[in-house]
């Protein structure tokens, strides 16, 4: 920003005439206007957008009629959104702790530019240009008992005896979803921890060896503590990605067996679309949406 | 040595479902043409994907091209307040607007429509495209703009004919990832879009696992995963420098 006051400071004092200084305004406005609009309609004006709706009884089809605070009180009563909030919780939880071991793991694996390390980094990445969704439904069939390759080579590993119910029970829903969150995202962060990685000069590490550091001093020592930026970015990332967890759920588990892995956005979705509920879901959204802003700001302030 | 061998055997974990899914799609040729059979045709699903990613690229390039260069050599008023608006798209989980973009959309009488899809697209790619074009045009020399002014242009011609030449880079960054972001989300066209002959491929290949009573065709539900998958994989491995430039440039740092 200051860079940006300067500028336009050195070119008001040289091209004096006011009405060159008035058009340049109208052409800044012009050429920032495309931005303005979309911003304007599609971001703004369904911000105002949605707390109207949560004031109102808003049904998919027919008229909505003012009922505040209708839909929020009734948030309390909607046993199934309850039930979604403690289990992104912990499914919020369990990822982001073993998401950030895997992505740190593999940052730390590929981040000297050895030979060959170019073909590591790509084929770590590689899941995460694959759109989620198809992800979800290439594990749907990978982990299919009758049609997926991993039952019959584990039986033939004489790891297990018989097929695993992948998808079948809810730890199990559980495990099968977080290993494919690691699988599609591990590289993600990779790349993330990566660019930290690559901002730590080397002479730090020279200086600490050359000290007597020995490689475990010099990880929790140096790189973790210098780390703590991109790290704090990563957590930020996989908190926010898994709270809003959908994809994964819909697709993959279809919020089962027996509803024990329906996420809040799941609930939010039904809400409107199966039980046509808009305005109970544009509460349900506004509650989401004031929490993540909230948790998102407070992480920042702690973790930077 | 042993860092090589964990990293063949990670390698392998990561690259066998893709291997996988390509072989168990190809095991019975005949998977791909059930699939072009499916529902409206996957022919119809993958000209919406198309069209839909080919308009939030386009419209993404423009509108940051365009924004990009104001922010970075003009001043007006709200400025500020318009780039951290722009930002702010970033602070707000996007599952919680996609309910009021609907009924919004329905207003506009862009409802079930690629075009209204694109727009949101092209809004949510905004804080991150805008970001990388403003400060691509702030690297610029002024001299080049300048030289351009001198020979007469205006300055809508030198932005349109030497100044894009000069951050094509950064354009690159932005399309890439407006293509990937569009090309396989599935939330935004589950909501946007309610009618089968507008779905994209997302939407209309995991519609094949829950519309169907009765066995699911597996083979048939990988082929759809590659026809998905294999455009992003490829793009992905041509334009992975800038993939990682995008990173770089501190795109994530919102």
């Amino acid at each position: 920003m200051t860079l940006t006051i300067n500028r336009t400071g050195r070119k008001a004092a040289h091209s004096a005439p006011s009405a060159r200084w008035r058009s340049r305004k109208v052409q800044g406005w012009l050429y920032a206007a495309p931005t303005a609009v979309i911003v304007g309609v599609l971001f703004i004006a369904p911000l105002v957008l949605v707390v109207w709706m949560s004031l109102n009884r808003w049904p998919l089809l027919g008229q909505a009629t003012f009922n505040a605070p209708a839909n929020y009180t009734k948030i309390a009563d909607n046993p199934l959104f309850v039930d979604a909030v403690f289990f992104t919780l912990k499914y919020t939880a369990i990822t982001t702790v073993v998401l950030s071991a895997a992505a740190l793991g593999l940052a730390l694996l590929v981040q000297d530019r050895k030979p060959g390390i170019g073909f590591f980094r790509t084929a770590f990445f590689l899941p995460g240009a694959v759109g989620f969704a198809a992800a979800a439904l290439l594990f749907y069939g990978m982990l299919n008992n009758d049609f997926g390759p991993i039952d019959p080579m584990l039986q033939s590993l004489g790891i297990t005896d018989e097929p695993v119910k992948w998808i079948g029970t809810p730890n199990m829903a559980l495990f099968s979803t977080i290993t494919l969150v690691i699988w599609r995202f591990a590289g993600f962060n990779m790349l993330i921890l990566l660019t930290g990685l690559q901002a730590i000069p080397t002479e730090v590490y020279e200086a600490a060896r050359s000290d007597g550091a020995n490689r475990w001093q010099v990880f929790t020592k140096i790189t973790l503590p210098l780390l703590r930026p991109t790290l704090a970015l990563m957590l930020i990332l996989s908190v926010t990605g898994s709270l809003l967890a959908f994809d994964q759920f819909f697709v993959f588990t279809n919020g089962g067996p027996d509803n024990s892995t329906v996420s809040m956005v799941m609930v939010v979705y039904r809400d409107a679309f199966f039980r046509f509920d808009l305005g109970g879901a544009a509460a349900l959204s506004v509650v989401l949406l004031v929490a993540l802003v909230g948790l998102n700001t407070l992480m920042m302030r702690r973790l930077r | 040595m042993s860092r090589y061998l964990t990293l063949s055997c990670l390698a392998v974990l990561f690259l066998f479902p893709l291997v996988w899914s390509g072989y168990a799609s190809l095991e019975e040729p005949s998977n791909y043409l059930e699939m072009a059979r499916f529902g409206e045709g996957v022919g119809t699903y993958a000209t919406n994907s198309v069209l839909v990613s080919g308009m939030t690229v386009a419209g993404t390039l423009v509108v940051s091209a365009l924004g990009g260069y104001g922010f970075a050599r003009f001043d007006f008023p709200g400025k500020n307040l318009l780039f951290l608006a722009t930002l702010a798209i970033l602070m707000v989980p996007y599952a919680t607007i996609l309910i009021p973009l609907y009924v919004l959309l329905g207003y506009l009488g862009l409802q079930n429509s690629l075009v209204g899809l694109s727009l949101v697209f092209v809004m949510f790619q905004l804080p991150f495209a805008l970001f990388m074009m403003r400060n691509a045009f702030e690297a610029l020399p002024r001299e080049l703009e300048e030289a351009a002014l001198v020979d007469g242009c205006g300055t809508f011609r030198a932005f349109s004919r030497i100044l894009l030449q000069a951050v094509r880079p950064a354009l690159i960054t932005v399309g890439l990832f407006a293509f990937l972001a569009s090309w396989n989300d599935f939330f935004a066209p589950l909501i946007l879009l309610n009618d089968g002959a507008s779905f994209t491929l997302p939407v209309a290949v995991v519609s094949m696992t829950q519309q169907t009573f009765g066995a699911i065709d597996y083979g048939m539900l990988q082929a759809g995963v590659m026809v998905m998958a294999f455009p992003c994989l490829i793009l992905f491995i041509v334009l992975q420098r800038h993939y990682v430039r995008g990173f770089m440039s501190g795109a994530l740092r919102g």
